[in-house]
């Protein structure tokens, strides 16, 4: 049966990027507001199972090239690589540093290691996530 | 800042990188970038010579998790500078080594960055201070041996012998756990050298004796130690750079580094001399017996190694007699067993690494390795046999080689031991017979790996390859350890004095400051017993050699089925097959049966808690009011709850329960909780995807078959289970326990820089957490995608038994 799904395709090309957006803001926005690695990264998890329940998911593989156990393996990396960058340091295990820095355009910005560590969590979050619903969908 | 610590962490690094070569861009094969691993990390251990000679040690501590007592400290002394620069030495040569054993064709990244990673598994046992961390790194060698033994996977045999090992040193390594976790109770401590200081005390307590027995027991595994030798001959299946570094020079002797490092802490219990020499004396006895029997070049290597290893543990046994009465000047006199151990311990790293790497030439260049196949390569291969024979005569104890050195000062050892005041009187004068026809024995097999190789008649025919000299850069590597053999028989006191010495305190600390460890090694100290032995040795090997036919049926008294190996295989299938005879008693394929295991275990355990404490008296007056909107919420949510359980279609099952999610999402959001409100919206929303996703898939909705359990009693648990939640979730406001750590937290902003104390938490408060359930999160992803994709279909063919 193919149904002809013009309108759900329309509002999720729009919808996707709009729940892109926010997944970054919520990414960015969780060191003083609600938000995070974590939930940041099943946002972007939901926008790409969006995009797989509204179109066809070989196409959407086109599109998006990525091998998400890689992007999920490449997080936790990153997590756990954070941990020892600080014993490059002479910090202890897992120390995370934060300071204050002029930037142009944005001005007195708050830069930290955190937010590293926070783009590991989100990658494996989206990358296991996706890894699940995908193996499930196509496992026929 | 250049540590220790970041030294260990250097191969762990470079493995990490070597899967980013890409084999089409790189012309040069990948061992040589490996190769400068090794070899900078042993010239940055050399530096250490002179200040570590002068009795200077190193310590250097990096915060692990202090509050469990557990930090990654690296302890840089005699001891373990000598066996890291083992490791990194003897490792440098074998990556050379292997450069010309494996073809570009071979799976090379998957092999450096296993050797990369026992490197610095290896450098991290011997440098750990904290016995914790130590232990990891101990299984880390073990598993990093297993892939080693298994790295030509699509052999039966390889797996085999990669599983056998993995099995007996890894139960070993939970001996070590067990035994480091007692001593932990004991002395309060995690860090070795405190544990030593504090022996004094410790010693009368009443789990020292289990603890000592249990790290013996992971030692004995580890180096292969009678009866759990029969590990080492099935890992010959790894290629033979990996036998020659892991099975011979290094890894096996992390079990002998685990009994020097402890002798200081159980060194003067009785016990621990009669264990450590006994084991270590049937070892050498049994390993050079079995020698003798083997065919296979490299198995015959195997039980050599096992016997030498044997010798070295009962070295180390003898030389803890100078701790049974007390330490004091005096007990030099059996210091020099310990002496004589470290000292064979390099020796038999140079003279066996050679020896394996010219088996590896033999069957990368003939074909075989069969003894029966082999023969007259003496002239055809100059080179290869000048190194075999350095090597088994250095082996053999003949001078001028380092082994004939070491061997005289295992014989002074055995004799000086019978000096001892022992209570075992009897036992201890039978050392020196069974030292003497264990070294008669080694002879033998010396003599057989030289002659039946090298000389006698050249069998072209029964050779893969016509025999011819192996290339230079594969005779590099076994040269460098042959000419390392004689160098160190005609300047024994170089190491002696610069290395061996100050390992020497390390091993016995208490004596060091008395009197002076070293002993000098002289190659001729004039006609006294040891000579004479040496001599007998000569005599009697030739004799038994020539009458090998006669006595060869010795070996039918040992029928097969009879041995260890017999009995590992037996255990396993048993275990094998109970274990799955238990689990499928209780896998009905029922989901309402695993239900009803978890929820009774829960009723029992929670539920069981509650009555016992009493907490099920609640009061509830000090709650906040409930207002009219959360009674909406949570009314609405029972319908839902309720209505589960009466629909008619699966769809209308899934979007109700999604309802009870989303339900729980509007409370957070009453309760000012708007991380989690999101959180718990966003999860799911995912979840109901992943349930219509794997709703496909699900069989027709229909009632299970009534089986067995009544309704009744499925009734009563899920009331049981209802009311133990509720009562628990409104006991645990109850009595508190502890003041609130929250005003801790509220300083956030200034202590992480983050007005979100949940995220600061999260990524720095407790970012160790974070980080862990990160990993575990990718590890049930890829646990899920390989229970999906690679699961086993009708039909298809097992290939990797072929």
């Amino acid at each position: 049966m193919k149904t002809n799904n013009v309108i759900l395709h329309a509002v999720v090309k729009l919808v996707v990027f709009i729940i892109l957006t926010l997944s970054v803001y919520l990414f960015l926005s969780g060191h003083h507001k609600p938000g995070g690695g974590f939930i940041g990264g099943l946002v972007l998890a939901s926008a790409f199972v969006l995009l797989f329940i509204a179109f066809d998911i070989e196409a959407i593989r086109k599109a998006i090239p990525f091998d998400f156990k890689r992007v999920a393996a490449l997080g936790a990396f990153i997590s756990v690589g954070t941990g020892f960058g600080s014993l490059l340091f002479g910090e202890n295990f897992l120390t995370q540093a934060f300071g204050y820095f002029d930037l142009p355009f944005f001005g007195t910005t708050e830069l930290t290691t955190v937010t590293i560590f926070e783009t590991g969590v989100a990658l494996v979050v989206v990358g296991v996530v996706v890894t699940i619903i995908l193996s499930i969908v196509e496992d026929v | 800042m250049f540590t220790v610590n970041l030294a260990i962490m250097i191969p762990f690094l470079a493995a990490a990188l070597v899967p980013l070569f890409r084999k089409r861009t790189l012309r040069i094969h990948i061992g040589w970038f490996v190769f400068l691993v090794p070899a900078a990390l042993f010239v940055y251990l050399l530096s250490y010579i002179p200040s570590v000679s002068s009795g200077e040690t190193f310590v250097h501590t990096i915060k692990w998790i202090p509050s469990f007592d557990i930090n990654f400290t690296t302890y840089l002394d005699g001891l373990s500078l000598i066996f890291a620069l083992l490791i990194t030495g003897i490792g440098a040569l074998v990556t050379i080594y292997s450069i010309y054993y494996l073809s570009s064709n071979e799976n090379l990244k998957h092999f450096y960055a296993y050797l990369l990673l026992f490197m610095g598994a290896m450098l991290g046992v011997v440098f750990s201070d904290n016995m914790m961390v130590m232990y990891v790194f101990w299984e880390l060698t073990s598993v990093s041996s297993f892939l080693l033994i298994a790295f030509w996977y699509h052999r039966k045999r390889s797996r085999e012998g990669a599983q056998k090992s993995l099995l007996i040193t890894v139960s070993g390594g939970f001996g070590i756990l067990a035994g480091f976790l007692m001593l932990y109770a004991i002395t309060g401590t995690m860090s070795i050298r405190e544990v030593i200081h504090t022996v004094s005390v410790s010693s009368e307590h009443a789990l020292f004796v289990p603890a000592m027995f249990l790290i013996l027991l992971g030692a004995f595994t580890k180096s292969a130690q009678f009866p759990f030798h029969i590990w080492l001959p099935s890992a010959m299946e790894a290629p033979t750079p990996v036998s020659a570094y892991l099975h011979s020079a290094t890894m096996v002797k992390a079990g002998i580094f685990l009994v020097a490092r402890f002798t200081p802490v159980f060194g003067g219990e009785a016990l621990w001399l009669y264990t450590v020499t006994s084991i270590g004396l049937i070892t050498l006895f049994w390993g050079s017996f079995n020698a003798i029997r083997q065919t296979d070049l490299k198995a015959l290597l195997a039980y050599s190694t096992i016997s030498q290893l044997g010798m070295i543990m009962s070295m180390f046994g003898l030389g803890s007699a100078a701790l049974q009465n007390g330490a004091s000047s005096q007990s030099v006199f059996y210091t020099q067993a310990a002496f004589a151990a470290v000292f064979h311990l390099i020796n038999h790293s140079t003279f066996k690494g050679a020896l394996f790497m010219v088996v590896g030439i033999i069957d990368h260049e003939l074909g075989t390795r069969d003894i029966r196949r082999l023969g007259g390569l003496a002239s055809l291969m100059p080179i290869t046999f000048t190194i075999a024979t350095i090597g088994s005569f250095s082996m053999a104890g003949l001078p001028p080689f380092n082994g004939f050195l070491s061997k005289e000062m295992f014989f002074t050892s055995v004799l000086r031991i019978l000096e001892f005041d022992a209570t075992w009187q009897t036992w201890v004068n039978v050392i020196p017979y069974i030292a003497w026809i264990a070294s008669v024995l080694t002879f033998v097999y010396c003599l057989l790996f030289v002659v039946k190789t090298f000389f006698g008649e050249y069998k072209e025919e029964k050779l893969e390859h016509p025999a011819h000299e192996a290339p230079y850069g594969m005779l590099f590597s076994p040269s460098i350890l042959a000419v390392l053999v004689v160098l160190i028989f005609f300047f024994p006191n170089v190491l002696g004095e610069h290395l061996i010495t100050p390992a020497m305190a390390s091993v016995f600390p208490t004596i060091a400051g008395q009197a002076d460890l070293g002993v000098h090694i002289s190659q001729w100290h004039g006609f006294n017993t040891e000579l004479f032995m040496t001599i007998g040795v000569v005599v009697a090997g030739i004799v038994l050699y020539l009458t090998l036919p006669y006595w060869k049926k010795v070996y039918q008294l040992f029928p097969e089925k009879w041995s260890f190996n017999q009995l590992y295989s037996n255990i396993l299938e048993q275990t094998e097959k109970r274990s799955k005879a238990i689990t499928n008693s209780y896998m009905t394929a029922y989901l309402q049966d695993y239900m009803t295991y978890i929820y009774l275990f829960f009723i029992l355990a929670v539920g069981g808690l509650l009555i016992s404490s009493g907490s099920y008296i609640i009061d509830i007056k000090q709650n906040n009011p409930i207002s009219a909107f959360e009674w909406i919420i949570a009314i609405s949510m029972m319908i839902a709850a309720i209505s589960i359980l009466f629909s008619k279609s699966r769809l209308t099952a899934i979007l109700v329960n999604s309802f009870l999610g989303y339900g729980v999402a509007i409370f957070f959001v009453i309760f000012r909780a708007p991380d989690l409100a999101l959180t718990q919206t966003v999860v799911e929303t995912v979840t109901t995807v992943l349930f219509l996703a794997a709703y496909y898939f699900l069989p027709d909705w229909k009632k299970e078959k009534e089986h067995r359990r009544s309704k009744g009693l499925q009734m009563a648990i899920s009331i049981a289970v209802g009311t133990i939640f509720t009562i628990t979730a409104l006991a645990v406001q109850n009595g508190k326990l502890f003041d609130s750590i929250s005003s801790y937290y509220e300083n956030s902003y200034e202590l992480a820089g983050g007005k979100n104390i949940v995220n600061a938490i999260l990524g720095d408060f407790r970012a160790f957490d974070t980080m862990l359930e990160v990993v575990v999160l990718l590890i049930a992803g890829i646990g899920i995608y390989a229970i999906i994709n690679l699961k086993d279909r009708k039909g298809d063919a097992h290939i990797e038994d072929k």
